[in-house]
Protein backbone atom coordinates (compact mmCIF):
# COMPACT_ATOMS: atom_id res chain seq x y z
CA UNK A 1 0.00 0.00 0.00
CA UNK A 2 2.47 2.93 1.14
CA UNK A 3 5.43 1.30 -0.80
CA UNK A 4 3.12 2.15 -3.91
CA UNK A 5 3.74 5.47 -3.12
CA UNK A 6 7.56 5.08 -2.73
CA UNK A 7 6.93 5.17 -6.69
CA UNK A 8 5.80 9.03 -6.58
CA UNK A 9 9.21 9.69 -4.92
CA UNK A 10 11.53 8.27 -6.69
CA UNK A 11 11.98 11.87 -7.88
CA UNK A 12 13.79 12.62 -4.36
CA UNK A 13 17.09 12.08 -4.48
CA UNK A 14 17.71 10.18 -1.43
CA UNK A 15 17.09 6.69 -0.02
CA UNK A 16 14.34 4.52 0.33
CA UNK A 17 14.30 1.78 3.08
CA UNK A 18 11.36 -0.65 4.09
CA UNK A 19 12.37 -1.80 7.76
CA UNK A 20 10.74 -5.20 6.80
CA UNK A 21 9.57 -6.82 10.43
CA UNK A 22 12.68 -5.72 12.16
CA UNK A 23 12.31 -4.98 15.84
CA UNK A 24 14.83 -2.30 15.87
CA UNK A 25 14.44 0.05 18.94
CA UNK A 26 11.84 0.78 21.91
CA UNK A 27 11.03 4.00 23.36
CA UNK A 28 10.47 3.93 27.36
CA UNK A 29 7.25 4.92 29.34
CA UNK A 30 8.97 7.58 30.56
CA UNK A 31 9.84 9.27 26.91
CA UNK A 32 6.55 8.28 26.04
CA UNK A 33 5.10 10.65 28.64
CA UNK A 34 7.71 13.36 27.66
CA UNK A 35 6.29 13.22 24.04
CA UNK A 36 5.36 16.25 23.14
CA UNK A 37 1.76 17.09 22.23
CA UNK A 38 0.28 19.49 19.50
CA UNK A 39 -3.00 20.79 18.57
CA UNK A 40 -2.34 21.07 14.87
CA UNK A 41 -0.19 17.68 14.90
CA UNK A 42 -1.56 15.38 17.54
CA UNK A 43 -5.27 15.49 17.34
CA UNK A 44 -6.79 14.62 13.72
CA UNK A 45 -9.17 16.39 11.71
CA UNK A 46 -12.79 15.11 10.89
CA UNK A 47 -11.35 14.33 7.52
CA UNK A 48 -8.72 11.97 8.67
CA UNK A 49 -11.63 9.94 10.36
CA UNK A 50 -13.96 10.11 7.41
CA UNK A 51 -10.92 9.30 5.13
CA UNK A 52 -10.05 5.75 7.32
CA UNK A 53 -14.04 5.05 7.17
CA UNK A 54 -14.05 5.19 3.54
CA UNK A 55 -11.38 2.62 3.19
CA UNK A 56 -14.20 -0.17 4.20
CA UNK A 57 -16.87 0.51 2.11
CA UNK A 58 -19.00 2.79 0.24
CA UNK A 59 -20.47 5.34 2.63
CA UNK A 60 -23.54 7.31 2.22
CA UNK A 61 -22.32 10.62 3.43
CA UNK A 62 -25.21 12.43 2.07
CA UNK A 63 -27.39 10.64 4.04
CA UNK A 64 -25.51 12.02 7.40
CA UNK A 65 -26.42 15.84 6.37
CA UNK A 66 -28.38 17.26 9.31
CA UNK A 67 -30.46 20.22 9.34
CA UNK A 68 -28.97 23.52 9.68
CA UNK A 69 -28.33 24.86 13.28
CA UNK A 70 -29.18 28.24 14.86
CA UNK A 71 -26.09 30.64 14.16
CA UNK A 72 -27.51 33.17 16.42
CA UNK A 73 -25.95 31.49 20.05
CA UNK A 74 -24.93 33.94 22.96
CA UNK A 75 -23.17 31.62 24.81
CA UNK A 76 -19.28 31.70 23.76
CA UNK A 77 -18.31 28.05 25.12
CA UNK A 78 -21.44 26.76 22.66
CA UNK A 79 -20.69 29.04 20.16
CA UNK A 80 -16.97 27.38 20.01
CA UNK A 81 -18.90 23.54 20.21
CA UNK A 82 -20.50 24.22 17.41
CA UNK A 83 -18.14 26.31 15.47
CA UNK A 84 -16.66 22.58 15.46
CA UNK A 85 -19.56 20.68 14.86
CA UNK A 86 -20.07 22.63 11.44
CA UNK A 87 -16.57 22.20 10.20
CA UNK A 88 -17.38 18.46 10.65
CA UNK A 89 -20.40 18.93 8.49
CA UNK A 90 -18.15 20.65 5.82
CA UNK A 91 -15.63 17.57 5.72
CA UNK A 92 -18.98 15.28 5.78
CA UNK A 93 -20.30 17.66 2.60
CA UNK A 94 -16.71 17.45 0.97
CA UNK A 95 -17.18 13.35 1.16
CA UNK A 96 -20.52 13.74 -0.07
CA UNK A 97 -18.75 16.31 -2.81
CA UNK A 98 -21.76 18.20 -2.58
CA UNK A 99 -20.67 22.01 -3.63
CA UNK A 100 -24.09 23.72 -2.85
CA UNK A 101 -23.92 22.02 0.63
CA UNK A 102 -20.59 23.08 1.33
CA UNK A 103 -20.97 26.67 0.52
CA UNK A 104 -23.91 26.63 2.94
CA UNK A 105 -21.73 25.07 5.82
CA UNK A 106 -18.95 27.82 4.83
CA UNK A 107 -20.93 30.61 4.98
CA UNK A 108 -22.38 29.09 8.60
CA UNK A 109 -18.76 28.51 9.79
CA UNK A 110 -18.31 32.52 9.18
CA UNK A 111 -21.05 33.61 10.66
CA UNK A 112 -20.05 31.26 14.10
CA UNK A 113 -16.94 32.75 13.97
CA UNK A 114 -17.39 36.61 13.22
CA UNK A 115 -20.12 35.97 16.63
CA UNK A 116 -16.79 34.94 18.66
CA UNK A 117 -15.47 38.20 17.28
CA UNK A 118 -12.28 36.14 15.49
CA UNK A 119 -9.79 37.23 12.69
CA UNK A 120 -11.70 39.23 9.55
CA UNK A 121 -9.25 36.96 7.38
CA UNK A 122 -11.93 35.18 7.74
CA UNK A 123 -14.02 36.40 5.50
CA UNK A 124 -11.25 35.58 2.57
CA UNK A 125 -11.24 31.95 3.72
CA UNK A 126 -15.40 31.69 2.97
CA UNK A 127 -14.88 33.55 -0.24
CA UNK A 128 -12.02 30.44 -1.67
CA UNK A 129 -14.31 27.93 0.66
CA UNK A 130 -17.15 28.75 -2.26
CA UNK A 131 -14.59 29.07 -4.91
CA UNK A 132 -13.05 25.55 -4.47
CA UNK A 133 -16.94 24.26 -4.32
CA UNK A 134 -17.87 25.54 -7.14
CA UNK A 135 -14.74 24.25 -8.61
CA UNK A 136 -15.50 20.63 -7.60
CA UNK A 137 -11.66 20.73 -5.82
CA UNK A 138 -12.13 18.71 -3.09
CA UNK A 139 -8.68 17.77 -1.82
CA UNK A 140 -7.98 21.57 -1.86
CA UNK A 141 -11.32 22.00 0.09
CA UNK A 142 -10.06 19.55 2.77
CA UNK A 143 -7.01 21.45 3.30
CA UNK A 144 -9.04 25.05 3.21
CA UNK A 145 -11.78 23.61 5.79
CA UNK A 146 -8.51 22.79 7.98
CA UNK A 147 -6.77 26.00 7.68
CA UNK A 148 -9.95 27.68 8.31
CA UNK A 149 -10.17 25.62 11.81
CA UNK A 150 -6.72 26.15 12.29
CA UNK A 151 -7.46 30.15 12.12
CA UNK A 152 -10.19 30.43 13.93
CA UNK A 153 -8.48 28.97 16.58
CA UNK A 154 -5.25 30.65 15.95
CA UNK A 155 -7.50 34.13 16.07
CA UNK A 156 -9.13 32.56 19.46
CA UNK A 157 -5.67 32.52 20.60
CA UNK A 158 -4.65 35.77 20.25
CA UNK A 159 -7.65 37.76 22.04
CA UNK A 160 -6.96 35.72 25.16
CA UNK A 161 -9.83 32.90 24.21
CA UNK A 162 -7.09 29.65 24.55
CA UNK A 163 -10.13 27.91 26.67
CA UNK A 164 -12.12 27.65 23.63
CA UNK A 165 -9.95 26.48 21.64
CA UNK A 166 -9.92 23.11 22.50
CA UNK A 167 -14.06 23.38 22.33
CA UNK A 168 -14.01 23.82 18.55
CA UNK A 169 -11.31 20.65 18.12
CA UNK A 170 -14.22 18.89 20.73
CA UNK A 171 -17.26 20.11 18.92
CA UNK A 172 -15.94 18.44 15.74
CA UNK A 173 -14.59 15.30 17.46
CA UNK A 174 -18.21 14.49 18.61
CA UNK A 175 -19.72 15.13 15.60
CA UNK A 176 -17.46 12.94 13.25
CA UNK A 177 -17.86 10.53 15.81
CA UNK A 178 -21.50 10.83 15.74
CA UNK A 179 -21.31 10.50 11.38
CA UNK A 180 -18.62 7.82 11.97
CA UNK A 181 -20.90 5.56 14.59
CA UNK A 182 -24.74 6.43 12.40
CA UNK A 183 -22.65 4.66 9.58
CA UNK A 184 -21.19 1.68 11.12
CA UNK A 185 -24.85 0.59 12.86
CA UNK A 186 -26.40 1.41 9.77
CA UNK A 187 -23.85 -1.37 8.32
CA UNK A 188 -21.57 -2.67 10.94
CA UNK A 189 -18.42 -4.09 9.36
CA UNK A 190 -15.62 -4.87 12.07
CA UNK A 191 -12.91 -2.96 10.22
CA UNK A 192 -14.83 0.31 9.83
CA UNK A 193 -15.74 -0.21 14.06
CA UNK A 194 -11.73 -0.40 14.12
CA UNK A 195 -11.29 3.57 13.55
CA UNK A 196 -13.37 4.12 16.98
CA UNK A 197 -10.59 3.27 19.49
CA UNK A 198 -9.44 6.65 20.45
CA UNK A 199 -8.91 6.51 24.20
CA UNK A 200 -5.70 8.53 23.80
CA UNK A 201 -7.41 11.47 22.10
CA UNK A 202 -10.55 11.69 24.14
CA UNK A 203 -7.73 11.66 27.57
CA UNK A 204 -6.16 14.68 26.50
CA UNK A 205 -9.35 16.76 24.98
CA UNK A 206 -10.39 16.02 28.93
CA UNK A 207 -6.95 17.01 30.51
CA UNK A 208 -7.70 20.47 28.75
CA UNK A 209 -11.31 20.84 29.85
CA UNK A 210 -9.71 20.32 33.35
CA UNK A 211 -7.26 23.29 32.59
CA UNK A 212 -9.81 25.72 31.93
CA UNK A 213 -10.88 28.48 34.05
CA UNK A 214 -12.90 27.90 36.60
CA UNK A 215 -15.86 30.01 35.71
CA UNK A 216 -16.03 28.43 31.91
CA UNK A 217 -15.88 24.64 33.03
CA UNK A 218 -18.73 25.60 35.85
CA UNK A 219 -20.80 26.71 33.07
CA UNK A 220 -23.37 23.88 32.33
CA UNK A 221 -22.87 22.76 29.24
CA UNK A 222 -19.13 22.28 29.65
CA UNK A 223 -19.54 20.96 32.76
CA UNK A 224 -21.96 18.65 30.69
CA UNK A 225 -19.76 17.94 28.18
CA UNK A 226 -16.84 17.10 30.28
CA UNK A 227 -18.51 14.42 32.13
CA UNK A 228 -20.33 12.70 29.08
CA UNK A 229 -16.43 12.40 27.46
CA UNK A 230 -14.95 10.82 31.05
CA UNK A 231 -17.55 8.00 30.20
CA UNK A 232 -16.84 8.20 26.19
CA UNK A 233 -12.69 7.55 27.26
CA UNK A 234 -14.43 4.58 29.03
CA UNK A 235 -16.31 3.60 25.80
CA UNK A 236 -13.85 4.20 23.16
CA UNK A 237 -11.00 2.15 25.15
CA UNK A 238 -10.64 -1.72 24.01
CA UNK A 239 -7.65 -3.88 23.23
CA UNK A 240 -5.63 -3.02 20.35
CA UNK A 241 -6.49 -5.49 17.53
CA UNK A 242 -10.35 -5.92 18.88
CA UNK A 243 -12.98 -3.96 17.56
CA UNK A 244 -16.24 -3.22 19.03
CA UNK A 245 -19.17 -5.04 18.48
CA UNK A 246 -22.12 -3.49 17.08
CA UNK A 247 -24.02 -2.69 20.73
CA UNK A 248 -21.11 -1.25 21.92
CA UNK A 249 -20.98 1.28 18.73
CA UNK A 250 -24.67 1.99 19.23
CA UNK A 251 -24.01 3.07 23.06
CA UNK A 252 -21.43 5.36 21.81
CA UNK A 253 -23.15 6.78 19.10
CA UNK A 254 -26.68 7.33 21.67
CA UNK A 255 -23.89 9.08 23.87
CA UNK A 256 -22.38 11.44 21.68
CA UNK A 257 -25.83 12.01 19.99
CA UNK A 258 -27.43 13.13 22.98
CA UNK A 259 -24.43 15.70 23.79
CA UNK A 260 -24.73 16.96 20.02
CA UNK A 261 -28.67 17.57 20.67
CA UNK A 262 -27.41 19.61 24.16
CA UNK A 263 -24.45 21.74 22.32
CA UNK A 264 -27.07 22.16 18.94
CA UNK A 265 -30.08 23.27 21.28
CA UNK A 266 -30.51 27.30 21.44
CA UNK A 267 -31.78 26.87 24.85
CA UNK A 268 -29.33 24.62 26.31
CA UNK A 269 -26.59 27.11 28.63
CA UNK A 270 -27.49 29.73 30.94
CA UNK B 1 -6.83 26.07 -9.57
CA UNK B 2 -4.42 23.29 -10.72
CA UNK B 3 -3.35 20.99 -8.27
CA UNK B 4 0.06 21.07 -9.24
CA UNK B 5 0.56 24.72 -8.86
CA UNK B 6 -1.36 24.96 -5.25
CA UNK B 7 1.41 22.51 -4.15
CA UNK B 8 4.02 25.17 -4.27
CA UNK B 9 1.81 28.10 -3.79
CA UNK B 10 0.83 26.15 0.26
CA UNK B 11 4.84 25.25 0.45
CA UNK B 12 5.45 29.46 0.06
CA UNK B 13 2.36 30.42 1.92
CA UNK B 14 3.11 28.47 4.69
CA UNK B 15 7.22 29.50 5.05
CA UNK B 16 5.35 33.36 5.15
CA UNK B 17 3.01 32.35 7.66
CA UNK B 18 5.89 30.99 9.76
CA UNK B 19 7.82 34.48 8.91
CA UNK B 20 4.97 36.97 10.19
CA UNK B 21 4.73 34.61 13.34
CA UNK B 22 8.13 35.75 14.29
CA UNK B 23 9.79 32.12 13.99
CA UNK B 24 13.17 31.63 13.67
CA UNK B 25 15.22 31.76 10.01
CA UNK B 26 16.58 28.15 10.40
CA UNK B 27 12.67 27.11 11.57
CA UNK B 28 11.00 28.18 8.61
CA UNK B 29 13.70 26.70 6.84
CA UNK B 30 13.04 23.20 8.40
CA UNK B 31 9.62 23.20 7.95
CA UNK B 32 10.49 24.62 4.33
CA UNK B 33 12.30 21.40 3.77
CA UNK B 34 9.34 19.12 5.75
CA UNK B 35 7.01 20.39 3.23
CA UNK B 36 9.29 20.08 0.28
CA UNK B 37 9.42 16.16 0.80
CA UNK B 38 5.32 15.81 1.83
CA UNK B 39 4.62 17.73 -1.30
CA UNK B 40 6.18 14.87 -3.18
CA UNK B 41 3.78 12.18 -1.86
CA UNK B 42 0.67 14.59 -2.24
CA UNK B 43 1.21 13.28 -6.17
CA UNK B 44 0.19 10.03 -4.50
CA UNK B 45 -3.09 11.60 -2.96
CA UNK B 46 -1.74 12.18 -0.01
CA UNK B 47 -3.15 15.25 1.78
CA UNK B 48 -0.48 17.40 3.96
CA UNK B 49 -2.27 18.62 7.39
CA UNK B 50 -1.95 22.23 7.84
CA UNK B 51 0.41 21.74 10.93
CA UNK B 52 3.51 21.37 12.21
CA UNK B 53 5.32 20.38 15.11
CA UNK B 54 9.39 22.44 15.61
CA UNK B 55 12.13 21.78 17.75
CA UNK B 56 15.26 20.63 18.22
CA UNK B 57 16.97 17.21 17.25
CA UNK B 58 20.09 16.56 19.95
CA UNK B 59 22.67 14.01 19.48
CA UNK B 60 21.22 10.51 21.61
CA UNK B 61 18.07 12.09 22.38
CA UNK B 62 14.56 11.10 21.11
CA UNK B 63 12.31 14.19 19.94
CA UNK B 64 9.08 12.72 20.42
CA UNK B 65 5.44 14.03 19.44
CA UNK B 66 2.21 12.00 19.82
CA UNK B 67 -0.15 11.31 17.60
CA UNK B 68 -3.81 9.67 17.26
CA UNK B 69 -4.04 7.47 13.94
CA UNK B 70 -6.89 5.89 12.68
CA UNK B 71 -6.55 1.70 11.00
CA UNK B 72 -7.27 2.14 7.47
CA UNK B 73 -5.30 4.83 6.66
CA UNK B 74 -1.53 5.38 5.32
CA UNK B 75 0.79 8.64 6.63
CA UNK B 76 3.89 9.86 5.86
CA UNK B 77 5.44 11.58 8.68
CA UNK B 78 7.97 14.19 6.75
CA UNK B 79 11.17 16.21 8.45
CA UNK B 80 13.80 18.93 7.68
CA UNK B 81 16.24 19.77 9.92
CA UNK B 82 18.92 22.80 9.15
CA UNK B 83 23.37 22.58 9.24
CA UNK B 84 24.86 21.29 11.46
CA UNK B 85 22.74 18.47 11.24
CA UNK B 86 23.84 16.20 8.52
CA UNK B 87 21.66 13.19 8.53
CA UNK B 88 18.31 12.72 10.67
CA UNK B 89 15.70 9.86 10.91
CA UNK B 90 12.37 9.71 11.65
CA UNK B 91 10.49 6.82 12.91
CA UNK B 92 7.30 5.47 14.66
CA UNK B 93 6.84 3.72 17.71
CA UNK B 94 2.79 2.11 18.84
CA UNK B 95 1.73 3.01 22.52
CA UNK B 96 3.57 0.27 24.08
CA UNK B 97 6.69 1.79 23.03
CA UNK B 98 7.49 -0.62 20.59
CA UNK B 99 9.09 0.54 16.98
CA UNK B 100 6.47 0.27 13.72
CA UNK B 101 7.78 -1.38 10.63
CA UNK B 102 7.67 1.58 8.64
CA UNK B 103 8.73 2.74 4.92
CA UNK B 104 11.52 5.27 4.95
CA UNK B 105 13.19 8.26 3.03
CA UNK B 106 16.63 9.70 3.74
CA UNK B 107 18.17 12.13 2.04
CA UNK B 108 20.49 14.06 5.00
CA UNK B 109 18.86 16.17 6.88
CA UNK B 110 15.70 14.82 5.16
CA UNK B 111 14.06 12.34 6.00
CA UNK B 112 10.54 10.66 6.32
CA UNK B 113 8.62 7.36 7.88
CA UNK B 114 5.61 6.05 5.85
CA UNK B 115 3.57 4.19 7.85
CA UNK B 116 -0.04 2.11 7.92
CA UNK B 117 -1.68 1.15 11.38
CA UNK B 118 -3.39 -1.87 11.85
CA UNK B 119 -4.88 -0.79 15.33
CA UNK B 120 -6.45 2.76 15.47
CA UNK B 121 -5.07 4.90 18.46
CA UNK B 122 -1.87 6.43 19.97
CA UNK B 123 1.44 6.54 18.21
CA UNK B 124 4.45 8.51 18.45
CA UNK B 125 6.98 10.39 16.24
CA UNK B 126 10.41 10.68 16.68
CA UNK B 127 12.89 12.89 15.13
CA UNK B 128 16.22 11.65 15.73
CA UNK B 129 19.85 13.20 15.19
CA UNK B 130 21.94 10.64 13.22
CA UNK B 131 24.72 12.40 12.53
CA UNK B 132 26.25 16.22 12.62
CA UNK B 133 25.13 18.29 15.82
CA UNK B 134 22.06 20.01 17.47
CA UNK B 135 19.67 22.22 15.17
CA UNK B 136 16.42 23.25 14.62
CA UNK B 137 14.03 20.61 12.72
CA UNK B 138 10.15 20.89 11.85
CA UNK B 139 7.52 17.93 11.40
CA UNK B 140 4.63 17.80 9.21
CA UNK B 141 2.38 14.98 8.35
CA UNK B 142 0.00 13.94 5.65
CA UNK B 143 -2.41 10.83 5.07
CA UNK B 144 -4.59 9.75 2.66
Amino acid sequence: MIRLALLGVIALAGTISVTFGEETGRISADQMAKAAMSDTISIPTPGELFAALGKVGKINWAGQYRGPIPVTYRNRAQIALNLGGLIADGFIAVEAKDGQQVKNIGADIIKLAKALGVSEKLLGRGSSINEFAENNEWDTLQEELEATQNEVKSSMQSHADQDLVILVTLGGWIRGTQVVTSAIVQNYDERAAKVLRQPALVHFMGSKISEMSPELRDEPLVKNVSSELTKLEKLVSFPPGKAPNLDEVRKINETVSKLMEEIENKESPK
Amino acid sequence: MNRSLLIPLFVFALAISCTLRGDTDAEVQARKDALDVAAAFSNDGFKIRDGHWCGTVKPHEHSLVAVNLYAGNQYWFSAGATQPAKKIAVSVYDETGKQMTADNYDNGEKAAAGFAPTNSGEYFVSVDLVEGESSPFCLVYSYK
